[in-house]
Protein backbone atom coordinates (compact mmCIF):
# COMPACT_ATOMS: atom_id res chain seq x y z
CA UNK A 1 0.00 0.00 0.00
CA UNK A 2 1.10 3.23 -0.90
CA UNK A 3 2.96 5.34 2.55
CA UNK A 4 -0.44 7.97 2.08
CA UNK A 5 -2.51 6.00 2.94
CA UNK A 6 -0.86 3.02 5.83
CA UNK A 7 -0.48 6.12 7.61
CA UNK A 8 -3.96 7.72 6.94
CA UNK A 9 -6.53 8.02 9.59
CA UNK A 10 -9.91 8.30 9.06
CA UNK A 11 -11.32 11.11 11.16
CA UNK A 12 -14.23 8.70 12.27
CA UNK A 13 -11.32 6.76 13.67
CA UNK A 14 -9.70 9.54 15.32
CA UNK A 15 -13.23 10.39 16.63
CA UNK A 16 -13.33 6.44 18.09
CA UNK A 17 -10.12 6.85 19.65
CA UNK A 18 -10.81 10.31 21.50
CA UNK A 19 -13.90 7.98 22.68
CA UNK A 20 -12.03 5.13 23.49
CA UNK A 21 -9.46 7.02 25.72
CA UNK A 22 -12.05 9.17 27.18
CA UNK A 23 -13.17 5.34 28.70
CA UNK A 24 -10.33 3.86 29.48
CA UNK A 25 -9.90 6.42 31.26
CA UNK A 26 -12.77 6.18 33.14
CA UNK A 27 -12.40 2.75 33.78
CA UNK A 28 -8.55 2.99 34.96
CA UNK A 29 -10.86 2.89 38.45
CA UNK A 30 -8.93 4.16 41.61
CA UNK A 31 -10.15 1.55 44.17
CA UNK A 32 -7.07 -0.05 45.56
CA UNK A 33 -6.83 -2.23 48.73
CA UNK A 34 -4.93 -0.36 51.83
CA UNK A 35 -1.01 -1.58 51.82
CA UNK A 36 1.55 -2.16 54.89
CA UNK A 37 5.01 -2.94 54.59
CA UNK A 38 5.71 0.90 53.98
CA UNK A 39 7.35 1.57 57.49
CA UNK A 40 10.11 -0.53 57.76
CA UNK A 41 11.83 0.54 54.54
CA UNK A 42 15.81 1.99 55.14
CA UNK A 43 15.88 6.23 53.89
CA UNK A 44 16.30 5.97 50.63
CA UNK A 45 20.43 6.98 49.85
CA UNK A 46 20.39 11.20 49.31
CA UNK A 47 22.65 12.53 46.51
CA UNK A 48 25.20 15.79 47.69
CA UNK A 49 24.10 18.55 45.82
CA UNK A 50 26.15 19.30 42.69
CA UNK A 51 28.07 22.28 42.41
CA UNK A 52 26.28 25.73 40.49
CA UNK A 53 27.52 25.39 37.04
CA UNK A 54 28.93 28.68 35.61
CA UNK A 55 26.02 30.78 33.83
CA UNK A 56 27.47 30.06 30.61
CA UNK A 57 27.10 26.77 30.51
CA UNK A 58 23.33 26.31 32.01
CA UNK A 59 20.80 24.51 30.16
CA UNK A 60 18.79 26.03 28.73
CA UNK A 61 19.21 29.35 30.23
CA UNK A 62 19.50 32.72 28.58
CA UNK A 63 23.03 34.63 28.80
CA UNK A 64 23.34 38.51 29.56
CA UNK A 65 23.25 40.43 26.64
CA UNK A 66 27.22 41.63 26.88
CA UNK A 67 28.01 38.06 26.94
CA UNK A 68 25.90 37.23 24.21
CA UNK A 69 27.23 40.00 21.62
CA UNK A 70 30.80 39.09 22.79
CA UNK A 71 30.46 35.66 21.94
CA UNK A 72 28.50 36.79 18.86
CA UNK A 73 32.01 38.50 17.84
CA UNK A 74 34.34 36.22 18.93
CA UNK A 75 32.54 33.95 16.42
CA UNK A 76 34.11 35.71 13.65
CA UNK A 77 37.32 36.77 15.18
CA UNK A 78 38.56 33.90 16.09
CA UNK A 79 38.80 31.83 12.77
CA UNK A 80 39.73 35.57 11.23
CA UNK A 81 42.95 35.40 13.99
CA UNK A 82 43.79 31.78 12.81
CA UNK A 83 43.86 32.78 9.50
CA UNK A 84 46.02 35.68 10.14
CA UNK A 85 48.28 33.69 12.28
CA UNK A 86 48.56 31.04 9.58
CA UNK A 87 49.87 33.56 7.11
CA UNK A 88 51.41 35.87 9.07
CA UNK A 89 53.62 33.20 9.94
CA UNK A 90 53.86 31.30 6.58
CA UNK A 91 52.86 28.34 8.51
CA UNK A 92 50.69 27.32 5.30
CA UNK A 93 52.24 28.28 1.50
CA UNK A 94 50.58 31.56 0.76
CA UNK A 95 49.88 30.09 -2.80
CA UNK A 96 47.13 28.01 -0.80
CA UNK A 97 46.50 30.33 1.72
CA UNK A 98 46.05 33.75 1.08
CA UNK A 99 46.58 36.62 4.04
CA UNK A 100 43.41 38.31 4.69
CA UNK A 101 44.87 41.29 2.78
CA UNK A 102 45.30 39.83 -0.30
CA UNK A 103 42.26 38.15 -0.21
CA UNK A 104 40.31 41.71 0.36
CA UNK A 105 42.13 43.29 -2.52
CA UNK A 106 41.87 40.73 -4.89
CA UNK A 107 38.20 41.45 -4.49
CA UNK A 108 38.57 45.30 -4.81
CA UNK A 109 40.27 44.63 -8.11
CA UNK A 110 37.24 42.60 -8.93
CA UNK A 111 34.96 44.80 -7.62
CA UNK A 112 36.74 47.79 -9.43
CA UNK A 113 36.66 46.07 -12.96
CA UNK A 114 32.82 45.29 -12.38
CA UNK A 115 33.64 41.55 -13.03
CA UNK A 116 32.32 40.70 -9.82
CA UNK A 117 28.99 42.43 -9.62
CA UNK A 118 28.48 40.89 -13.18
CA UNK A 119 28.88 37.44 -11.72
CA UNK A 120 26.96 38.29 -8.69
CA UNK A 121 24.27 39.39 -10.58
CA UNK A 122 23.91 36.65 -13.04
CA UNK A 123 24.38 34.36 -9.93
CA UNK A 124 21.43 35.70 -8.22
CA UNK A 125 19.21 36.32 -11.19
CA UNK A 126 19.46 32.51 -11.75
CA UNK A 127 18.24 32.15 -8.58
CA UNK A 128 15.20 34.86 -8.86
CA UNK A 129 13.85 32.49 -12.02
CA UNK A 130 15.28 28.70 -11.00
CA UNK A 131 13.97 29.37 -7.11
CA UNK A 132 11.23 31.62 -7.70
CA UNK A 133 9.68 29.40 -10.75
CA UNK A 134 9.82 26.56 -7.93
CA UNK A 135 8.19 28.46 -5.43
CA UNK A 136 5.39 29.32 -7.65
CA UNK A 137 4.90 25.77 -8.59
CA UNK A 138 5.27 24.20 -5.29
CA UNK A 139 3.22 26.60 -3.17
CA UNK A 140 0.21 25.85 -5.02
CA UNK A 141 0.81 22.08 -5.03
CA UNK A 142 1.77 21.78 -1.45
CA UNK A 143 -1.61 23.66 -0.25
CA UNK A 144 -3.48 20.99 -2.16
CA UNK A 145 -1.17 18.38 -0.54
CA UNK A 146 -1.92 19.82 2.84
CA UNK A 147 -5.91 21.09 2.26
CA UNK A 148 -7.25 17.75 0.20
CA UNK A 149 -6.79 14.00 1.16
CA UNK A 150 -7.42 14.11 -2.83
CA UNK A 151 -4.06 15.91 -3.57
CA UNK A 152 -2.02 14.29 -1.17
CA UNK A 153 -3.02 11.01 -2.56
CA UNK A 154 -2.66 12.27 -5.95
CA UNK A 155 0.80 14.26 -5.63
CA UNK A 156 2.76 12.60 -2.78
CA UNK A 157 3.56 9.13 -3.83
CA UNK A 158 5.56 10.07 -7.17
CA UNK A 159 6.75 13.03 -5.32
CA UNK A 160 8.15 11.20 -2.32
CA UNK A 161 10.44 9.73 -5.05
CA UNK A 162 11.63 12.53 -6.99
CA UNK A 163 12.43 14.06 -4.09
CA UNK A 164 15.16 11.35 -3.56
CA UNK A 165 16.88 12.11 -6.87
CA UNK A 166 19.74 14.54 -6.09
CA UNK A 167 20.04 17.10 -8.45
CA UNK A 168 23.85 16.78 -8.45
CA UNK A 169 22.66 13.36 -10.45
CA UNK A 170 20.32 14.89 -12.53
CA UNK A 171 22.60 17.35 -14.25
CA UNK A 172 24.31 15.39 -17.00
CA UNK A 173 20.21 14.37 -18.34
CA UNK A 174 19.59 17.99 -18.08
CA UNK A 175 22.51 19.09 -20.43
CA UNK A 176 20.90 16.53 -22.92
CA UNK A 177 17.85 17.98 -22.56
CA UNK A 178 18.11 21.64 -21.98
CA UNK A 179 21.67 22.41 -23.57
CA UNK A 180 24.46 24.14 -21.36
CA UNK A 181 22.42 27.51 -21.50
CA UNK A 182 21.00 29.66 -19.03
CA UNK A 183 17.75 26.97 -19.04
CA UNK A 184 20.08 24.58 -17.77
CA UNK A 185 21.15 26.23 -14.68
CA UNK A 186 17.25 27.33 -14.08
CA UNK A 187 16.32 23.72 -14.59
CA UNK A 188 18.45 22.24 -12.17
CA UNK A 189 18.06 25.47 -9.42
CA UNK A 190 13.89 24.39 -9.90
CA UNK A 191 14.65 20.28 -9.94
CA UNK A 192 16.75 20.60 -6.70
CA UNK A 193 14.31 22.47 -4.36
CA UNK A 194 10.90 21.97 -6.06
CA UNK A 195 10.24 19.12 -4.36
CA UNK A 196 11.49 20.01 -0.99
CA UNK A 197 9.19 23.21 -0.87
CA UNK A 198 6.08 21.20 -1.58
CA UNK A 199 6.64 18.83 1.01
CA UNK A 200 7.74 21.31 3.64
CA UNK A 201 4.31 23.74 2.30
CA UNK A 202 2.47 21.15 2.95
CA UNK A 203 3.42 20.06 6.19
CA UNK A 204 2.74 23.62 7.02
CA UNK A 205 -0.64 23.81 5.82
CA UNK A 206 -1.68 20.56 7.49
CA UNK A 207 -0.71 22.09 10.76
CA UNK A 208 -3.44 24.55 10.49
CA UNK A 209 -5.44 23.00 13.63
CA UNK A 210 -8.29 21.36 12.49
CA UNK A 211 -10.48 23.17 15.07
CA UNK A 212 -9.70 26.47 13.70
CA UNK A 213 -11.40 24.91 10.41
CA UNK A 214 -14.22 23.68 12.55
CA UNK A 215 -14.72 26.59 13.88
CA UNK A 216 -14.65 28.85 11.18
CA UNK A 217 -17.45 26.79 9.22
CA UNK A 218 -19.67 27.13 12.65
CA UNK A 219 -19.17 30.60 11.64
CA UNK A 220 -20.14 30.44 8.71
CA UNK A 221 -17.08 30.22 5.93
CA UNK A 222 -17.40 28.31 2.95
CA UNK A 223 -14.97 26.50 1.78
CA UNK A 224 -12.86 28.87 -0.44
CA UNK A 225 -13.59 31.49 2.18
CA UNK A 226 -12.03 29.01 4.93
CA UNK A 227 -9.16 29.17 2.49
CA UNK A 228 -8.50 32.32 2.08
CA UNK A 229 -9.38 33.76 5.30
CA UNK A 230 -8.04 30.71 7.72
CA UNK A 231 -5.76 28.32 6.06
CA UNK A 232 -3.34 30.84 4.09
CA UNK A 233 -3.12 33.41 7.04
CA UNK A 234 -2.04 31.04 9.20
CA UNK A 235 0.58 29.08 6.66
CA UNK A 236 2.52 32.35 5.61
CA UNK A 237 5.19 32.74 8.12
CA UNK A 238 5.43 28.99 7.65
CA UNK A 239 5.87 29.14 4.12
CA UNK A 240 8.10 31.98 3.93
CA UNK A 241 10.60 29.61 6.43
CA UNK A 242 9.95 26.86 4.20
CA UNK A 243 11.21 29.37 1.42
CA UNK A 244 14.14 30.79 3.69
CA UNK A 245 15.33 26.72 4.05
CA UNK A 246 15.35 26.40 0.98
CA UNK A 247 16.59 29.26 0.02
CA UNK A 248 20.20 28.18 1.45
CA UNK A 249 19.50 24.91 -1.08
CA UNK A 250 19.21 27.33 -3.85
CA UNK A 251 22.51 29.18 -3.27
CA UNK A 252 24.52 25.67 -3.11
CA UNK A 253 22.64 24.56 -5.99
CA UNK A 254 23.51 27.59 -8.54
CA UNK A 255 27.39 27.46 -7.51
CA UNK A 256 27.55 23.68 -8.54
CA UNK A 257 25.64 24.57 -11.83
CA UNK A 258 27.84 27.23 -12.71
CA UNK A 259 30.76 24.97 -11.86
CA UNK A 260 30.20 22.53 -14.36
CA UNK A 261 28.92 24.57 -16.91
CA UNK A 262 28.63 28.46 -17.10
CA UNK A 263 30.28 31.38 -18.72
CA UNK A 264 29.21 33.95 -16.05
CA UNK A 265 28.46 33.40 -12.25
CA UNK A 266 30.32 33.72 -9.15
CA UNK A 267 30.58 29.44 -9.84
CA UNK A 268 32.40 30.64 -13.12
CA UNK A 269 34.34 32.95 -11.58
CA UNK A 270 36.11 30.43 -8.98
CA UNK A 271 36.49 27.83 -11.56
CA UNK A 272 38.20 30.77 -13.50
CA UNK A 273 40.35 32.04 -10.45
CA UNK A 274 41.34 28.54 -10.35
CA UNK A 275 42.84 27.89 -13.49
CA UNK A 276 45.23 31.52 -12.60
CA UNK A 277 45.81 29.73 -9.17
CA UNK A 278 44.39 32.61 -7.92
CA UNK A 279 43.86 31.60 -4.52
CA UNK A 280 43.26 35.19 -3.52
CA UNK A 281 40.65 35.94 -5.91
CA UNK A 282 38.47 32.47 -4.37
CA UNK A 283 38.65 33.91 -1.07
CA UNK A 284 37.18 36.77 -2.29
CA UNK A 285 33.89 35.26 -4.54
CA UNK A 286 33.37 32.88 -1.29
CA UNK A 287 32.89 35.82 0.66
CA UNK A 288 30.80 37.27 -1.18
CA UNK A 289 28.75 34.24 -1.81
CA UNK A 290 28.76 33.52 2.27
CA UNK A 291 27.51 37.21 2.70
CA UNK A 292 24.64 36.93 0.08
CA UNK A 293 23.26 34.49 1.57
CA UNK A 294 23.38 35.68 5.24
CA UNK A 295 21.98 39.23 3.70
CA UNK A 296 19.01 37.50 1.66
CA UNK A 297 18.38 35.30 4.88
CA UNK A 298 18.38 37.86 7.09
CA UNK A 299 16.20 39.54 4.80
CA UNK A 300 13.43 36.82 4.47
CA UNK A 301 13.72 36.66 8.12
CA UNK A 302 12.66 40.14 8.91
CA UNK A 303 9.92 39.52 6.53
CA UNK A 304 8.76 36.42 7.90
CA UNK A 305 8.75 38.38 11.78
CA UNK A 306 6.70 41.09 10.15
CA UNK A 307 4.06 38.25 8.77
CA UNK A 308 4.37 36.11 11.43
CA UNK A 309 4.17 38.70 14.43
CA UNK A 310 0.89 37.20 15.92
CA UNK A 311 2.77 33.68 16.24
CA UNK A 312 5.74 35.60 18.19
CA UNK B 1 -44.96 19.66 14.11
CA UNK B 2 -41.80 20.09 15.50
CA UNK B 3 -42.71 22.18 19.28
CA UNK B 4 -38.87 22.86 19.72
CA UNK B 5 -36.19 25.09 18.49
CA UNK B 6 -33.56 22.37 18.14
CA UNK B 7 -34.94 18.50 17.89
CA UNK B 8 -32.38 15.81 17.98
CA UNK B 9 -35.00 12.54 17.50
CA UNK B 10 -33.33 9.15 17.55
CA UNK B 11 -29.66 10.00 17.31
CA UNK B 12 -27.49 7.23 17.44
CA UNK B 13 -23.31 7.24 16.44
CA UNK B 14 -21.42 4.27 15.86
CA UNK B 15 -17.53 4.51 15.03
CA UNK B 16 -16.13 2.07 13.11
CA UNK B 17 -12.61 0.40 14.10
CA UNK B 18 -10.75 -2.84 13.86
CA UNK B 19 -12.58 -4.98 15.29
CA UNK B 20 -16.22 -3.68 15.81
CA UNK B 21 -17.94 -1.00 16.48
CA UNK B 22 -18.10 1.60 19.01
CA UNK B 23 -21.89 2.70 20.00
CA UNK B 24 -21.32 6.21 21.04
CA UNK B 25 -24.66 7.57 21.39
CA UNK B 26 -27.48 5.06 21.13
CA UNK B 27 -31.37 6.32 20.59
CA UNK B 28 -30.78 10.15 21.85
CA UNK B 29 -34.27 11.92 21.91
CA UNK B 30 -33.94 15.86 22.77
CA UNK B 31 -35.47 18.83 22.39
CA UNK B 32 -34.67 22.22 23.19
CA UNK B 33 -37.26 24.94 22.82
CA UNK B 34 -36.33 28.63 21.64
CA UNK B 35 -34.56 30.50 25.08
CA UNK B 36 -33.72 27.31 27.10
CA UNK B 37 -30.40 27.18 28.26
CA UNK B 38 -30.08 23.21 28.52
CA UNK B 39 -26.59 22.01 30.08
CA UNK B 40 -25.61 18.28 29.51
CA UNK B 41 -23.81 16.04 31.93
CA UNK B 42 -22.18 13.04 32.12
CA UNK B 43 -19.00 11.69 32.98
CA UNK B 44 -16.53 11.57 30.27
CA UNK B 45 -17.44 8.40 27.84
CA UNK B 46 -20.85 9.64 27.94
CA UNK B 47 -20.96 10.57 24.24
CA UNK B 48 -21.60 14.42 25.22
CA UNK B 49 -19.11 16.32 23.01
CA UNK B 50 -20.37 13.45 20.48
CA UNK B 51 -23.86 14.73 20.68
CA UNK B 52 -22.45 18.53 20.46
CA UNK B 53 -20.10 18.01 17.12
CA UNK B 54 -23.55 16.43 15.71
CA UNK B 55 -25.92 19.27 16.33
CA UNK B 56 -22.93 21.64 14.91
CA UNK B 57 -22.69 19.65 11.66
CA UNK B 58 -19.01 18.99 12.16
CA UNK B 59 -19.87 14.76 12.37
CA UNK B 60 -23.07 13.60 11.24
CA UNK B 61 -25.32 10.72 13.22
CA UNK B 62 -25.59 7.21 11.94
CA UNK B 63 -29.22 7.23 12.77
CA UNK B 64 -31.84 9.75 13.12
CA UNK B 65 -32.02 13.25 12.34
CA UNK B 66 -31.40 16.82 14.02
CA UNK B 67 -32.99 19.78 13.18
CA UNK B 68 -32.78 23.07 13.84
CA UNK B 69 -36.39 25.49 13.37
CA UNK B 70 -37.20 22.74 11.23
CA UNK B 71 -34.76 22.37 8.87
CA UNK B 72 -32.36 19.29 9.09
CA UNK B 73 -28.55 19.11 9.88
CA UNK B 74 -26.67 18.41 7.02
CA UNK B 75 -23.02 20.06 8.07
CA UNK B 76 -21.98 23.32 10.12
CA UNK B 77 -23.16 26.49 9.54
CA UNK B 78 -23.78 30.43 11.43
CA UNK B 79 -27.06 29.14 12.41
CA UNK B 80 -25.42 26.68 15.35
CA UNK B 81 -22.29 28.62 16.94
CA UNK B 82 -19.44 26.88 18.25
CA UNK B 83 -17.78 27.76 21.14
CA UNK B 84 -14.36 25.03 21.76
CA UNK B 85 -12.89 24.30 25.08
CA UNK B 86 -9.89 26.51 24.09
CA UNK B 87 -7.43 27.74 21.28
CA UNK B 88 -10.00 28.19 18.56
CA UNK B 89 -9.15 31.54 18.21
CA UNK B 90 -7.41 33.52 15.03
CA UNK B 91 -4.22 33.70 16.65
CA UNK B 92 -3.19 36.47 13.97
CA UNK B 93 -6.49 38.71 14.21
CA UNK B 94 -7.05 41.08 16.86
CA UNK B 95 -9.97 40.75 19.25
CA UNK B 96 -12.40 42.98 17.60
CA UNK B 97 -11.49 41.49 13.81
CA UNK B 98 -11.57 37.73 15.58
CA UNK B 99 -15.34 38.98 16.46
CA UNK B 100 -16.02 40.52 12.90
CA UNK B 101 -15.04 37.28 11.27
CA UNK B 102 -18.65 36.11 10.51
CA UNK B 103 -19.93 39.48 10.02
CA UNK B 104 -17.37 39.73 7.31
CA UNK B 105 -19.05 37.00 5.15
CA UNK B 106 -22.02 38.80 4.85
CA UNK B 107 -23.31 41.60 2.99
CA UNK B 108 -23.19 44.01 6.05
CA UNK B 109 -21.73 47.43 5.44
CA UNK B 110 -18.80 48.39 7.69
CA UNK B 111 -20.56 50.82 9.86
CA UNK B 112 -23.12 48.56 10.71
CA UNK B 113 -20.27 45.47 10.90
CA UNK B 114 -18.29 47.82 13.74
CA UNK B 115 -21.92 49.01 15.75
CA UNK B 116 -22.76 45.07 16.56
CA UNK B 117 -18.73 44.30 16.73
CA UNK B 118 -19.01 47.25 19.61
CA UNK B 119 -22.10 45.72 21.07
CA UNK B 120 -20.96 42.30 21.91
CA UNK B 121 -16.99 43.13 23.07
CA UNK B 122 -19.05 45.32 25.07
CA UNK B 123 -21.37 42.78 26.69
CA UNK B 124 -18.25 40.24 27.14
CA UNK B 125 -16.05 43.29 28.74
CA UNK B 126 -13.48 43.36 26.08
CA UNK B 127 -13.59 46.95 24.61
CA UNK B 128 -10.07 47.66 26.50
CA UNK B 129 -8.77 45.00 25.00
CA UNK B 130 -10.37 45.17 21.28
CA UNK B 131 -6.59 45.65 19.53
CA UNK B 132 -5.04 43.27 21.19
CA UNK B 133 -3.63 39.92 19.66
CA UNK B 134 -5.27 36.20 21.04
CA UNK B 135 -2.02 35.80 22.49
CA UNK B 136 -2.03 38.78 24.44
CA UNK B 137 -4.71 37.58 26.47
CA UNK B 138 -5.73 35.42 29.00
CA UNK B 139 -7.97 32.22 28.99
CA UNK B 140 -11.04 33.21 30.35
CA UNK B 141 -10.43 36.20 28.35
CA UNK B 142 -9.88 34.19 25.49
CA UNK B 143 -13.08 32.29 25.67
CA UNK B 144 -15.03 35.57 26.04
CA UNK B 145 -13.63 36.71 22.66
CA UNK B 146 -14.59 33.34 20.81
CA UNK B 147 -17.89 33.81 22.77
CA UNK B 148 -18.97 36.90 21.27
CA UNK B 149 -17.20 35.77 17.96
CA UNK B 150 -19.92 32.80 17.76
CA UNK B 151 -22.92 35.35 19.39
CA UNK B 152 -21.89 38.00 16.27
CA UNK B 153 -23.53 35.76 13.52
CA UNK B 154 -26.53 35.56 15.62
CA UNK B 155 -27.01 31.75 15.95
CA UNK B 156 -30.08 29.76 16.44
CA UNK B 157 -28.65 27.77 19.28
CA UNK B 158 -25.32 28.66 20.77
CA UNK B 159 -23.15 25.20 21.44
CA UNK B 160 -20.59 25.39 24.34
CA UNK B 161 -18.32 22.46 24.66
CA UNK B 162 -17.05 22.71 28.14
CA UNK B 163 -16.43 26.07 27.21
CA UNK B 164 -14.78 27.09 31.10
CA UNK B 165 -13.09 23.56 31.51
CA UNK B 166 -9.30 24.60 31.12
CA UNK B 167 -10.05 27.90 33.23
CA UNK B 168 -8.92 27.91 36.99
CA UNK B 169 -12.02 27.84 39.43
CA UNK B 170 -12.14 31.86 39.74
CA UNK B 171 -12.39 32.35 35.61
CA UNK B 172 -14.67 29.81 35.75
CA UNK B 173 -17.36 31.62 38.23
CA UNK B 174 -17.05 34.98 36.39
CA UNK B 175 -17.62 33.42 33.15
CA UNK B 176 -20.46 31.47 34.39
CA UNK B 177 -22.12 34.92 35.70
CA UNK B 178 -20.95 36.77 32.56
CA UNK B 179 -22.43 34.09 29.81
CA UNK B 180 -25.91 33.83 31.86
CA UNK B 181 -26.12 37.35 31.44
CA UNK B 182 -25.11 37.41 28.13
CA UNK B 183 -28.36 34.77 27.97
CA UNK B 184 -30.00 36.99 29.44
CA UNK B 185 -29.57 39.94 27.25
CA UNK B 186 -29.61 38.13 23.96
CA UNK B 187 -32.53 35.53 24.66
CA UNK B 188 -30.07 33.47 22.45
CA UNK B 189 -30.94 29.23 22.71
CA UNK B 190 -27.64 27.68 24.51
CA UNK B 191 -26.86 23.47 24.28
CA UNK B 192 -23.92 23.34 26.60
CA UNK B 193 -21.78 20.26 27.45
CA UNK B 194 -20.09 20.05 31.26
CA UNK B 195 -18.93 17.43 33.17
CA UNK B 196 -19.00 20.09 36.27
CA UNK B 197 -22.68 19.55 37.80
CA UNK B 198 -22.32 22.75 39.79
CA UNK B 199 -21.51 24.59 36.93
CA UNK B 200 -24.60 23.25 35.03
CA UNK B 201 -27.35 23.57 37.51
CA UNK B 202 -26.13 26.95 38.23
CA UNK B 203 -26.54 28.04 34.07
CA UNK B 204 -28.67 25.87 33.22
CA UNK B 205 -32.93 26.29 32.73
CA UNK B 206 -32.66 22.38 31.94
CA UNK B 207 -30.01 19.91 33.06
CA UNK B 208 -29.74 16.75 30.70
CA UNK B 209 -27.83 13.42 32.33
CA UNK B 210 -25.78 11.34 29.89
CA UNK B 211 -26.08 7.09 30.66
CA UNK B 212 -22.40 5.73 29.40
CA UNK B 213 -21.85 3.03 27.30
CA UNK B 214 -23.51 3.55 24.97
CA UNK B 215 -24.79 7.39 25.17
CA UNK B 216 -28.45 7.77 26.44
CA UNK B 217 -30.30 10.37 27.87
CA UNK B 218 -30.32 8.97 31.71
CA UNK B 219 -32.17 12.41 33.05
CA UNK B 220 -33.95 15.76 32.15
CA UNK B 221 -33.85 17.78 35.12
CA UNK B 222 -36.10 21.33 34.79
CA UNK B 223 -33.74 23.67 37.15
CA UNK B 224 -36.66 25.25 39.49
CA UNK B 225 -34.46 28.00 40.53
CA UNK B 226 -35.22 31.80 40.07
CA UNK B 227 -34.16 33.38 36.67
CA UNK B 228 -32.49 35.79 38.66
CA UNK B 229 -29.56 34.17 39.94
CA UNK B 230 -26.10 35.35 41.42
CA UNK B 231 -23.22 33.34 42.82
CA UNK B 232 -24.25 33.67 46.02
CA UNK B 233 -27.31 31.20 44.94
CA UNK B 234 -24.56 28.05 44.87
CA UNK B 235 -24.77 28.09 48.62
CA UNK B 236 -28.53 27.94 49.24
CA UNK B 237 -30.12 24.62 50.40
CA UNK B 238 -32.11 24.63 47.08
CA UNK B 239 -29.18 24.42 45.09
CA UNK B 240 -27.30 22.53 46.86
CA UNK B 241 -30.12 19.82 47.49
CA UNK B 242 -30.52 20.11 43.15
CA UNK B 243 -27.12 19.52 42.78
CA UNK B 244 -26.54 16.50 45.19
CA UNK B 245 -29.47 14.60 42.91
CA UNK B 246 -27.62 15.37 39.60
CA UNK B 247 -24.39 14.44 41.07
CA UNK B 248 -25.65 11.31 42.27
CA UNK B 249 -27.36 10.76 39.00
CA UNK B 250 -24.00 11.47 37.48
CA UNK B 251 -21.76 9.54 39.83
CA UNK B 252 -24.00 6.43 39.39
CA UNK B 253 -23.11 6.52 35.48
CA UNK B 254 -19.85 6.99 36.14
CA UNK B 255 -19.73 3.45 38.46
CA UNK B 256 -21.57 1.54 35.86
CA UNK B 257 -18.55 1.76 33.90
CA UNK B 258 -15.67 1.52 36.29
Amino acid sequence: MKPAETNRVSADEQAAQRFLEAERAERGGVATAAQSGHNDWAPLPRRSRPKQPSALLTIRKPIPRRTKLTLNILSFAVPLLVWILLSATEAVDPKMLPSPLAALSAGWDLAQSGKLFTDWWATVGRILYGFGLAVVVSVPIGMAMGTFAAGRAFFEPIMSLLRYLPPSALIPLMMIWLGVDEVLKIGVLFIGTVFYNTFMTADVVRSVPPQLVNVSYTLGARRNEVLRKVIVPHSLPGMIDAVRVNMAAAWNLVVVAEVIASTTGLGRGIVQAQRFNSVDEIFAMLFVIGVSGVLIDVALRLLRDRVGRWAA
Amino acid sequence: MSSGLLEIEGVSKRFAVRGGTINALDGIDLTVSRGDFVCVCGASGSGKSTLLSLVAGLDSPSDGRITVDGNAVVGPGPDRGLVPQAGSLYPWRTVERNVAFGLELLPVDSAERARRVDWYLAETGLTALRKSLPRQLSGGQQQRVAIARALACEPEVLLLDEPFGALDVQTKEDMQVLIRQVWRDTGTTVLMVTHDVEEAVFLGSRVVVMESGPGRVASDITVELPADRDLAIKRTPEFLALRATIEDLVRAQHRKVS
